[in-house]
């Protein structure tokens, strides 16, 4: 990229067809094998966290007595003379684990999007806002978030959800993703912290502005893409850890709340009729374990993409 | 907190002890604060909890309420109650009475269930300090080989798979189907009992160790003063043990402090999948029951033990780290 066409107005450099930062990461995302096939699973795990639960005969609060803590199995008594069909199997209740699977499959993926974009706001812009002041104000910012980082999580969250959270519903729900995304903030203010500090003094920067650059066209074409890409490196990173925070609550018996159910608390069951019913376990696990790697190895892959030091 | 500072600016060694009395004093002006604010916080949103705790069960009179209230001292004014709670806490290690098991105070049932959760977290500490950095060095030794792709795959599945699936899956398997170790119990502590929690709780940090240990070691071979070591002909065995192992361990040094957050956090799940009668059990079941008092005492006495041990890993990082120290 020429300093030429940055000085020119930003209407001519769009005409100018050159390899973006952009389109080179997707070309080398598209290259990890790993990161390609997480993807895949990804997209398929999501399609079925929403088409899942309708895919059964069975909806995920349905009891079926006369098939209680029943085997997989395509033949099992309705109680009303016929046969009906369980992939998974059944709980204690006798109700479905294939749709109760799906539907904590969308609770686990909705906490994790939901409380990351939380998480995504309130550090992108204390971070910002950190870096582009700096001195002193940069200097308290910091010293908060240090003292905020010292602080063990997992007990705020249970002090919070004990005293407040512990409604059932909605309420709760959105409770969780509140007090979650309002304390994994941190490592994504420092980064954004850290990129702005960096970018700012960047020569491009000094080049873009001495050759006229308006403001805005200034943070939309050189700032924010510089500062996006470790941004978006670890949203995919937080995601899986929301996920996580959210089991851990769940399977205490902390987080989401009957009726609805997720990943966790459908572990946490299956933990306790390990030895009369291992499928209650073995389902939820299998998929949760599968979305975690899958995180992950798109983060990796999302990482060696947009890192320009490789190119 | 690594401050890269240049190796000439070592002055007298009176300048040097110096600088590391005001490095600590600082470290612990940050540390004090920290803690009063975890203590206050928490007290503060535990006393704006909706309804009070003898709310629900049945209506009492309200001499009787009144009574409660004030053996409790709930009916002083906030920051009274506060006071009194740190001054407690301070000079008799008085954590107040249990809400909800009304015989016990908190200092007794942690007094009761403390040494089950030490147990199993300095075992799993241990474990995971020594396999981990045992692994890494393995892993960065033999970079790229199969050894390596090993301990990193390993280490990918420790830390993407949480340990309260981890824990089932290892009773299941070893517990139930095998019939190999007991799947759940405490047993008065045997050695059979605490296999299998000790390597649920421990695999987590193992895998970030091994990571860590990785990442150091293998920066550490290609640095300058290990270079120097082989050239004045040292034996290969002892350059690593005595001059690359030093620097290489020091990312795991700073680990210390989150890997024993992760350890308390998730002896929470542990203790409750194998039913060991541990602090995390009480503190989960005191969170369920809505005991506050309970639920504050535990929170209070593990983030004291986090934020000290912070405090230490820092000075030791002081002492072990040539630059920092150079540069205080």
């Amino acid at each position: 990229m020429t300093d030429a066409a940055i000085g020119g107005d930003a209407g001519k450099i769009t005409e100018i067809k050159g390899r973006s930062l952009w389109d080179d990461a997707r070309r080398r995302l598209f290259a990890n094998k790993a990161a390609v096939t997480a993807m895949i699973l990804l997209g398929l795990l999501f399609l079925m966290a929403i088409v899942g639960p309708w895919l059964s005969p069975h909806g995920f609060n349905e009891q079926n007595y006369s098939y209680t803590s029943g085997a997989p199995t395509l033949s099992a008594p309705t109680g009303e003379g016929g046969t009906t069909f369980y992939l998974f199997g059944t709980d204690a209740n006798g109700r479905d684990i294939f749709s109760r699977t799906w539907i904590g499959a969308r609770v686990s993926l909705a906490i994790g999007f939901v409380a990351t974009a939380v998480s995504l706001v309130i550090g992108v812009v204390y971070g910002a806002t950190a870096g582009f002041i700096g001195g002193r104000v940069d200097n308290l910012m910091m010293r908060i978030v240090d003292i905020l980082y010292s602080i063990p999580h997992m007990f705020i969250f249970i002090i919070l959800l004990v005293v407040f959270g512990r409604s059932g519903g909605w309420p709760n729900l959105l409770m969780l993703f509140a007090v979650i995304g309002a304390l994994e903030w941190l490592t994504m203010g420092r980064i954004v912290r850290g990129q702005t500090l960096s970018v700012k003094e960047k020569e491009f920067i000094e080049a873009a502005e001495a050759a006229g650059v308006s403001n805005w066209t200034m943070i939309r074409r050189h700032i924010v893409p510089n500062v996006l890409g470790p941004v978006v490196v670890y949203m995919t990173l937080t995601v899986p850890g929301v996920i996580m925070i959210e089991s851990f609550l769940s399977f205490l018996g902390l987080g989401v709340q009957e009726p609805l159910t997720s990943w966790g608390r459908l572990i946490s069951e299956g933990a306790q009729e390990m030895e009369t019913a291992p499928w209650m376990l073995l389902f939820p696990v299998l998929f949760m374990a599968m979305t975690l790697f899958c995180f992950n190895f798109i983060g990796d892959g999302l990482r060696d993409a947009l890192d320009p030091k490789d190119r | 907190m690594i401050v890269l500072g240049s190796f000439g600016a070592i002055g007298g060694k009176k300048g040097r002890n110096e600088r590391m009395v005001w490095f600590m004093l600082r470290r612990l002006m940050a540390a004090i604060p920290t803690l009063f604010i975890v203590v206050f916080l928490s007290f503060m949103i535990m006393h704006a909890a909706p309804g009070g705790p003898f709310d629900g069960e049945r209506q009492l009179p309200p001499e009787i309420e009144q009574n409660l209230l004030a053996k409790y001292d709930l009916d002083k004014p906030l920051m009274t109650q506060f006071y009194l709670y740190v001054e407690g806490i301070v000079t008799e290690f008085d954590f107040g009475p249990s809400f909800k098991r009304e015989d016990f105070t908190v200092t007794e049932l942690i007094g009761q269930s403390w040494h089950v959760s030490a147990r199993i977290g300095l075992s799993a500490l241990t474990i995971a300090l020594f396999a981990g950095a045992t692994l890494g060095c393995m892993a960065a030794l033999n970079q790229n080989s199969w050894i390596d792709y090993f301990v990193m795959a390993l280490a990918m599945t420790g830390i993407t798979i949480p340990s309260f699936v981890i824990a089932p899956v290892l009773s299941l398997f070893f517990g139930v189907w095998l019939n190999l170790l007991p799947s759940a119990g405490w047993n008065g502590g045997s050695l059979s009992n605490m296999i299998l929690p000790v390597t649920a709780l421990s695999l987590g940090p193992l895998a970030v160790i091994a990571r860590l240990t990785r990442g150091g070691m293998i920066e550490v071979l290609r640095s300058n003063f290990v270079r120097t070591a082989r050239a004045k002909g040292l034996p290969e065995g002892l350059v690593i043990r005595r001059h690359a192992l030093r620097a290489g361990l020091l990312p795991v040094v700073s680990y210390l402090g989150p890997a024993m957050a992760a350890l308390m956090t998730g002896s929470l799940v542990i203790e409750k999948i194998f039913g060991l009668p541990g602090l995390g059990r009480y503190f989960v079941d005191g969170a369920l029951q809505r005991d506050y008092t309970l639920v504050l005492g535990v929170v209070i006495l593990y983030s004291t033990l986090i934020i000290t041990l912070n405090f230490v890993v820092d000075v030791m990082y002081g002492v072990l780290d040539p630059r920092v120290r150079a540069s205080q």
